[in-house]
Order: C-alpha cells, then structure tokens, then sequence
C-alpha cells in the first residue's frame, strides 16, 4: 500500500485537519513534558479504577465527540445554506453526515451519560465504587480507542461515507470497498464491549451494593432510569455485536450475509441494525428522563410527584422499545399487516412518556421554582421534547410514514427528541452535578446565556426543517434547490447559535475554574438524595460510614431529623481496589489489532490479538485483592473536609 | 473474601477452554464437514444449547457450593429468552411474512 493511499489527501480541509492534530498533539506532549506531567497523568488517570475519575473522563472525551460532531454538522449546513454551494463536494458530504450521526450518538451522547452515571450512581446509593471497578476502567479504555479508531479515518483511509446506519448492500464491500467502512464496523465494535461491561457493571452495583435499609423502590430516579438503560443495554448490544460481526466477516472474509449475491439479504442488515437501534435510542434517552428528573425535583423544591408512576413508565418504555423496530424501515414494504403490528406498537410508546410529562407539570405545580441553569435546561426540555414526540407519533402511522420517510421531517423529528432530551439533559446533568465533581460552580450568568443562545439556536435550526421536509427535501442531500434556500438558510443561522451557545459552554468552564467560589459544603444545591450527603472534594472512598435508608430522597430524610452520613463510632477500615495500567494497555492492544483489520492486515491483527489474550491471562492470575484505608486516615480526612475540630485525633 | 483462599480458578479455565473448543467444532461442522444443511443446523443448535450450558454453570455461578447450591436467576434467564425470541421469531415475522 503507498503513503498516499493510507493518508487522505486532495482535500484542503483535511489537510487543515491533519494540520490541527499535529499541533495539538505536539502542544499537549509539550506542555505535559513542560510541567513534568507525565508520571502524574499515569498514576492519577491512565491507570486510575476510581469511578468518579473514570466518569470525567468520559465527560471529557464526550465533550470533545461534541465539538467534533458540531464541528461536522456546521459544515453540512454551511453546504446547505446556499444552493450550488460546492463548500463540500458529494463524497465529502457523504462522509461527513456518516461521522456525525455515528460521532454524535455512540460516541458522544452514550459516554456522556455513562459519564454521569459514573459519577452519580455510586454516589446516590451510598456505594464506594463500581461492583467491578477494574472493568470499569476497561470499559472507558474500550469506549475511548473504539472512539480513537473510528475519529482517525478521516486523515488516514478515508471516512466510512454509508450514513450512520450503513445499510447494506451499500455498505458491504462491493460498492463500499476501501477500509472507510471497517473503521466504522471495527470502531463501533471497539467501543461496544465497553458499553455492554458497562450495563453490566452498573446493574450489579445497582443490585448488590445499595447502601444498608435502600429497598428498589426508594432509589433516586435517576439511579432507577441507570438501572433499566442497563437492561436494555445487555438486551440490545449483542444485537449489534453479532450484526457488526456479521458485515465484517462478508467484508474482510468475503462471506454473504448481506450481499446482493450469494443469497444474501441485503434487508436483514436494516432489521438487525434497528432492532439494536431502538432500544438505542432509549438507552440515551431513559438517563435523560432521570437527570431532568432529579434537577426538576431539586429545584421546584419537592418530591418528585408520582414517583412509582415515573418508574413504571420507564420500564414499560423499556419493554416496549424492543417491539417497534420495524417503524425505521415502514417503506421495505413487508404489507400492511406487518407495518400495522408495529404502527401500533409505536403508538403506544407515547402513552408512558406521556405520563412523564405529566409528573414533571405535577411536580413543577404549585411549587417554588428556582430559576437556575440546569433548571432552565429540564423547563426548556419539556415543550421542546413534546414537539419532537408529537412528530414523533405522525412518523409512526405507517400510512403516513410513506410521505415522511428519508425526509427532512424525520431529520426534524429526531433532532428534537435526541437534543431536546439527551443533549439537553447533557447540559444540565453537567451543570447541576459539577460542583460535586470539581469543587466549584459553573457560573450562572456565563451558562444561561449558553443556554439561551443553544436553545434558540436549536429551535432556528430544526424548526424550519419539519416544512423542508414537508416540502418535499430529502435527507442525505448534498446540494439543495433554490425553492428550498429560505428555510435552509433560516436553518444554519440556528446551527452557528447552537456552535456559540456550545463554545460559550466551553469558556464558563475555563472561567468558572478561575473565578467560582469554592464550594464549602457538599451540599450545592440543597439537594434531595445521597450523592450531596459526601463532602466536596468527595473522598476516593466515598462514604467513611454507609448511611442507612429510610425512605426515598434520603439525604432531604436526614437533613430534616440533623443527621449526616458520617458516624465517627462506626469507623471500619475501607477495602478498596489498587489502580491497574492493564485495562489501557489490553486496549491499547486491542485498539492496534482492530486498526490492523481495518486494513485488513490480517496477520499483523492476529498478532495484537494474541498479545490482547496473553493480557488477560496474566490478569487471570493477578491476585491483587486491593487495600485497606485505616481509621485513622479516614477520621482526618473527614474531619478535614466536614470542619470538625480534631481534638480527639490522637496523631 | 471468600475465594481469596482458592488460587487457581479450574472451573474458569476449563470453561473457557470447552467454549472455545465448542466454537471451533461449531465452525468446523458449518465449513468444513460435508453434513447435509439439516444435520448441520441441528447439529450447531446443540452444540450452542451445550455452549449456554458451560456458561451457566462455569461462569454463572448456578451450582456453587459455597452459596447454598448456587444461584439460578430466574428472572434474566426468562428476559434472555424473550430478547431472544423477540429476535428471531421478530426477524422472521418482518422479513419473511407479509410479502
């Protein structure tokens, strides 16, 4: 293979892009070999199992998935904003849509929320950790090279350019030869054993590791919609785990499950796909309903109204998101019975989420509603979400899904929902639990007008697009036609709103680092569960004593009879696990066999492949069981984060 | 800790090895053995019932002595069949009825 066939070239913006990658990445060594960084990025974070640090990682590298998706959706719509534009051509369009989709939902909306309940879930059932802490750090290590792999391909071998669902047969290999595709099949691969550990994961420490008197159905809401995302989790992903296989086994090894010949079926990709898909889509949503949820609950200053309700409806929309599949493709044409099945399937979706927005509205009367930024995030969220289910809804009748379909409508459709609800709840979950994370508040000022900027720009952009899609534009579409430019340019002056709104969001972070008080409590918000119970900065223990539960809003219980978590009297040591380098390395490995099969070096796969294993036989045999916190450490650390006076310490 | 006490993990060890032996028989019987189509189906499902087997009882914890004779989960092994029936019988309504 020639250089000139490995890198990407002939197109002055990726060159721009190689031309950035080497910079930041000679900034970045620069600055950690500068301030003598290097061993303090492989002990504190590299090799870390804590999950609030794996958490923010996570939250940093969706953020830095946001900025790259953004990136690609403000060059669509500047291609757009103006017929015969020629700023992208056909194949770089094509590219471009494919990454953002792919960039936008596996490796930013998922690791964002994952990232919160990293962080949050522990904390909000009085856990010390994850049930599995060394998996967790694996699952991050998966997730971030699954990320790297796929985000690599637009400098070297050229993006996968088949949209986000690479339907075959346009994705297999006869019309998508090239290693494009396999960046996506071995990428979303990559990351999804992550996930899947992840769901696992987390419903163990669901499960098993509340803290003492904690019954199911006196978990905070948001640790609940944790709980049932990880069963649609373990549920889904071996669906996309076995079709991902599938196409790459036709691709590389020349099979034809896909194919248009050799009996394949071309179709059965699209039903595969979409039968993951679904539940996909409320995997990232449920965890939204819970951020909003918990923040609507803070703020209007009461408990959740119909909290067994809001449970209920989540897993029956859990349930549910397994039986509407078919309502992706209405237009495969499988008759009328069929689409009828799923038609009303679809429907009936609507009736639990309906109810959830009705114990939101009951929860918000009558209350006193403080007006802060993540509030505003959850308020925003209501009606712009509704829009999107209301669309939502005329999308699902199968009849009229004929009219809609591979329209801008359903591109309007899904932006509603996706970013009214995961990308919102993003924002919010983000603003409402840093404190917790960092010791200090994102300032109020800087992120309202984000906030108002985003919002605003949301709705100018995909607004106008429901009428582009009525009119008749469709999806996909690199050049549009005069009649459409109206709209069209209503649409990307919306898109640079969202772009400042996101870049404002950025610069609160860096400001807010710089001028924010320093939280002096751990309780920023005079909030209701556990997760505000720990002392900010959170010891890496998390609770010196486990609190015991006696009803739902556990922290609000204890505020109002005076007690804390903490009980000096009940010290024990803490068993905690010791940090390990090895999920980074097993993935690193994993991340360069994986690259090898993109291009189909096959041999050289083989090789990483066996080194991954020799990895995890050695860490078959790793007895490492961990280590003890003693008292004493515990007592001075926590009478020097809660201001008690040390008399007593005896050191 | 109760198994801080029991170093080498055998069950582990000789499950994996079972399951990857299973694997290679199941491709082998798929590619290379010249079994009519009917033999070879059967044959894979049983092979795939076996593979669950090992995983159950090897991985799952389901007849472990030290936890009273073990811990069957019910509830996700009936989810796991649904999801699966959902899969299959789901494919084979969308993709082969109503054309």
């Amino acid at each position: 293979m020639k250089l000139s066939e490995f890198f990407v070239t002939g197109e002055p913006l990726i060159y721009a892009g190689m031309v950035a990658i080497v910079l930041v990445t000679c900034a970045i060594v620069f600055l950690l070999t500068y301030f003598k960084r290097w061993g303090w990025l492989w002990r504190e974070w590299l090799t870390t199992v804590d999950h609030k640090k794996i958490g923010i990682m996570y939250i940093l590298s969706a953020l830095a998935m946001l900025f790259r998706g953004g990136v690609d959706a403000l060059m669509m719509r500047v291609q757009l904003a103006f017929p015969d534009l020629n700023f992208l051509n056909s194949q770089h369009y094509n590219e471009i849509f494919t990454t953002h989709g792919t960039v936008m939902i596996i490796f930013m909306a998922m690791p964002f929320l994952i990232g919160l309940m990293n962080i949050v879930v522990p904390l909000q059932i009085g856990a010390r950790d994850f049930a599995f802490p060394y998996v967790n750090a694996l699952s991050f290590w998966s997730f971030f090279f699954g990320a790297l792999l796929f985000n690599i391909s637009f400098v070297i071998g050229g993006s996968p350019d088949a949209g986000w669902t690479s339907y075959t047969p346009l994705a297999g290999a006869a019309l998508s030869p090239g290693p494009g595709q396999n960046f996506y099949l071995l990428g979303l691969q990559l990351s999804g054993i992550g996930t899947l550990a992840t769901g696992i994961n987390l419903m163990v420490t669901i499960l098993k590791m509340r803290a003492p008197g904690m019954k199911l159905f006196q978990m905070p809401i948001f640790t609940w919609s944790t709980l049932v995302t990880c069963f649609i989790i373990i549920f889904a992903f071996p669906i996309l785990t076995v079709a991902l296989a599938l196409m790459t086994i036709d691709r590389i090894f020349g099979a034809q499950f896909f194919t248009l010949t050799g009996e394949g079926m071309p179709m059965l990709w699209a039903n595969l796909f979409w039968m993951w898909g679904h539940p996909e889509v409320y995997i990232v949503i449920l965890p939204a309903f819970g951020i909003f949820s918990e923040i609507i609950a803070t703020f209007a200053n009461k408990r959740l109204f119909g909290y067994k309700a809001m449970v209920w409806s989540m897993i029956l929309i859990a349930g549910l998101s397994f039986l509407v599949w078919v309502h992706h493709f209405f237009t495969m044409g499988a008759g009328a019975f069929v689409n009828s099945v799923f038609s009303v399937s679809t429907m009936l979706i609507a009736v639990p989420t309906g109810v959830k927005i009705f114990n939101w509205l009951g929860t918000l009367y009558k209350s006193k509603i403080q007006f802060t930024t993540p509030m505003l995030w959850s308020l925003a969220f209501i009606p712009s979400f509704v829009i999107g289910g209301v669309t939502g809804v005329m999308l699902g009748m199968a009849a009229a899904d004929y009219q809609f379909h591979n329209s801008y409508f359903l591109i309007a459709h899904f932006h509603y929902v996706l970013i009214a609800g995961t990308v919102f709840a993003c924002f919010a979950g983000l603003e409402y639990w840093y404190p917790k994370m960092f010791g200090h508040k994102l300032n109020q000022k800087l992120g309202k007008l984000s906030f108002w900027l985003f919002v605003i720009g949301f709705h100018i952009t995909f607004f106008p697009q429901y009428f582009l899609g009525l009119d008749g534009m469709p999806r996909r579409l690199f050049d549009t036609a005069p009649e459409w430019f109206t709209l069209n340019f209503i649409s990307t002056i919306g898109a640079f709103g969202m772009g400042a709104g996101f870049a404002l969001f950025v610069l609160n972070i860096y400001y807010s680092y710089k001028t924010s008080p320093r939280e002096k409590t751990g309780d920023s918000w005079d909030g209701r569960t556990l997760e505000w119970a720990t002392p900010t900065p959170i010891p890496h223990y998390n609770f010196a004593t486990q609190p015991t539960v006696k009803e739902l809003d556990a922290f609000h219980d204890m505020k109002k009879r005076g007690e804390t978590t903490y009980d000096e009297s009940k010290l024990k040591p803490i068993h905690m696990p010791n940090y390990s380098g090895q999920p980074f390395i097993m993935m690193g490995l994993l991340f360069f066999s994986s690259f090898a099969l993109v291009f189909e070096w096959i041999i050289l796969s083989a090789v990483f492949l066996v080194a991954v294993l020799v990895m995890m036989g050695i860490h078959s045999f790793d007895y490492d069981d961990g280590y003890h916190v003693e008292v004493e450490d515990i007592k001075r650390t926590e009478r020097q984060l809660r201001g008690l006076n040390d008399e007593h310490t005896g050191s | 800790m109760a198994s801080s006490t029991k170093r080498i993990p055998t069950q582990h060890i000789i499950g994996y090895v079972l399951s990857i032996v299973l694997t290679l028989v199941a491709a082998w019987v798929a590619l290379k053995s010249n079994l009519p189509t009917l033999w070879i189906i059967v044959g894979i499902l049983l092979l795939a019932v076996i593979q669950a087997g090992i995983q159950l009882i090897m991985f799952m914890h389901m007849v472990e002595f030290e936890s009273n004779n073990g811990h069957i989960p019910w509830n996700m092994m009936f989810h796991g069949f649904v999801a699966a029936a959902i899969v299959v019988a789901g494919s084979l309504f969308t993709m082969v009825y109503g054309f």
